[in-house]
């Protein structure tokens, strides 16, 4: 396979370097971009995201990426989302009041549950639920590193691994050659790159 | 379940790893990217490195020093020492750091602590208490740590956490003064009523010479990580050995 040219979505929410570096890694072709015209450009999108989902559409709206992404998404084109990036997948966030969010997963992002420290920081347990390519050589209740405060309930069948905090919340969600992880891949050793391996197979696949 | 995290510290100056270390068999042993590739693999779960000689001088050192970790290194880290203002932060973070530790600054500026939380996230924000026993149960604050023992504060380590929490600190690096160096073990007592007055994570350092002294940090002191560095740099443990001692014990680690 030739080499992946992934465009790494740079809305401002920060550092991208470890994206960019894992991505390097990993045998693809780092551009980080903000330009809407690169997407098309790219054999493959990686969109990492922290902070809130509100400021992140809002961010992606002024940048005029909001629509070209949805485009590119629902076009089948190879993307992975992490953490928020995984998130504003879904239709509706409730962080900091109901806001709505790229709408391509049924769906809504919830508050983890009361009683338990929140975000939820640290290694935490993945387990499959469906053999998927992102998946590939990842063992059942492998470890992964979670920051985050707020979580998508699925509501149709894209979840293919989960983890527990107060709740099971989806890990790993996937539809054709779109992935997201709640985890930050980047962040979590070997494995994490694993994860981007395979991410950059299956975007290579020209099935 | 969520795992116990154990967190190797290196004090830097200038870029280098300063503390006595045992790799023989690296090409540098001062090097803190080869170092931490080396823990990383080991399976450490997030590293921390200290600046103890920070200085506005040194900034563009410690800059490059975080970006050459942020290149090589795909675990969490965290880097402090001099960090003073939300641009400090800032630049640290935009270099490739996942958080900052804050001290000396946010004793004298507790507002630093909402303000770094505000823009960056409290996850970013690790405030670092060094706490010296003053009577059964309560602990001072100390400030300026490494420069002749610090300099005590008045403020009651207890209830300064309880404020750091509240202001937003996404973490609490919690150092017992005087079981620090000793290799006797961590300060539980001092552990456990920070980590039963907050509810974000404490790290539990000062004072590791065996994995037992881990156990009883996490089972009694209720740390939801531990900090070390001469355990790991002298080579009397690895970060493995010492998982599979908390492993064999109940405690969840990522092996």
């Amino acid at each position: 396979m030739g080499a992946v040219r992934v465009v790494i979505v740079d809305y401002g929410a920060g550092n991208l370097r470890s994206v960019a570096k894992a991505v390097a890694y990993a045998g693809g072709v780092p551009v980080i971009s903000q330009n809407p015209h690169d997407l098309w450009e790219a054999d493959a999108v990686v969109m990492p995201g922290v902070g809130a989902a509100a400021d992140t559409m809002r961010s992606l709206e002024a940048l005029g990426l909001a629509q070209p992404l949805r485009q590119y998404i629902l076009a089948g084109r190879p993307f992975l989302g992490i953490c928020m990036g995984q998130q504003v997948l879904f239709e509706m966030s409730e962080e900091g009041g109901v806001h709505p969010c790229l709408g391509i997963l049924k769906g809504r992002v919830v508050r983890l549950p009361q009683g338990i420290k929140v975000p939820h920081m640290g290694w935490n347990q993945v387990h499959i639920l469906k053999s998927h390519p992102a998946l590939e050589g990842i063992p059942d209740g492998a470890y992964f590193y979670f920051v985050h405060s707020y979580y998508p309930q699925a509501e149709e069948d894209v979840v293919i691994a989960e983890a527990h905090y107060g709740v099971d919340f989806p890990a790993v969600v996937a539809r054709g050659k779109l992935v997201a992880t709640q985890f930050h891949p980047e962040k979590s050793g070997v494995l994490g790159l694993r994860i981007y391996e395979n991410f950059l197979r299956l975007a290579a696949d020209k099935g | 379940m969520l795992a116990k995290r154990i967190i190797p510290c290196f004090d830097v100056a200038q870029g280098r790893v300063v503390k006595g270390v045992r790799f023989l068999d690296l090409r540098d042993a001062g090097d803190p990217v080869e170092l931490a590739r080396l823990y990383e693999a080991e399976g450490a779960d997030e590293l921390v490195f200290l600046d103890i000689k920070a200085s506005p001088e040194g900034r563009r050192t410690a800059v490059k020093m975080v970006e050459r970790i942020a290149d090589q290194i795909f675990i969490p880290f965290t880097v402090g020492g001099g960090i003073r203002s939300v641009e400090d932060m800032r630049i640290m973070l935009e270099s490739g750091a996942d958080k900052v530790a804050i001290n000396t600054a946010a004793v004298g500026d507790p507002g630093l602590i909402a303000r770094g939380a505000e823009k960056f996230g409290s996850q970013c924000i690790v405030v670092a208490i060094d706490a010296k026993r003053v009577a059964p149960g309560r602990w001072e604050v100390y400030i300026y740590g490494g420069e002749g023992g610090g300099k005590a504060t008045g403020l009651d380590a207890v209830e300064w956490a309880r404020q750091a929490a509240e202001l937003g600190a996404g973490e609490l690096l919690v150092t017992g003064m005087d079981a620090d160096g000793t290799r006797q073990g961590y300060d539980i007592a001092l552990t456990r009523a920070i980590a039963e007055a907050v509810t974000i994570p404490v790290i539990a350092s000062g004072g590791a010479g065996y994995p037992q002294h881990m156990y009883e940090a996490i089972a009694e002191g209720k740390a939801d990580a531990v900090l070390a560095a001469s355990i790991f740099h002298y080579g009397h443990f690895t970060v493995r050995q010492v998982k599979e001692y908390l492993r064999e014990r109940g405690v969840p680690v990522r092996l």
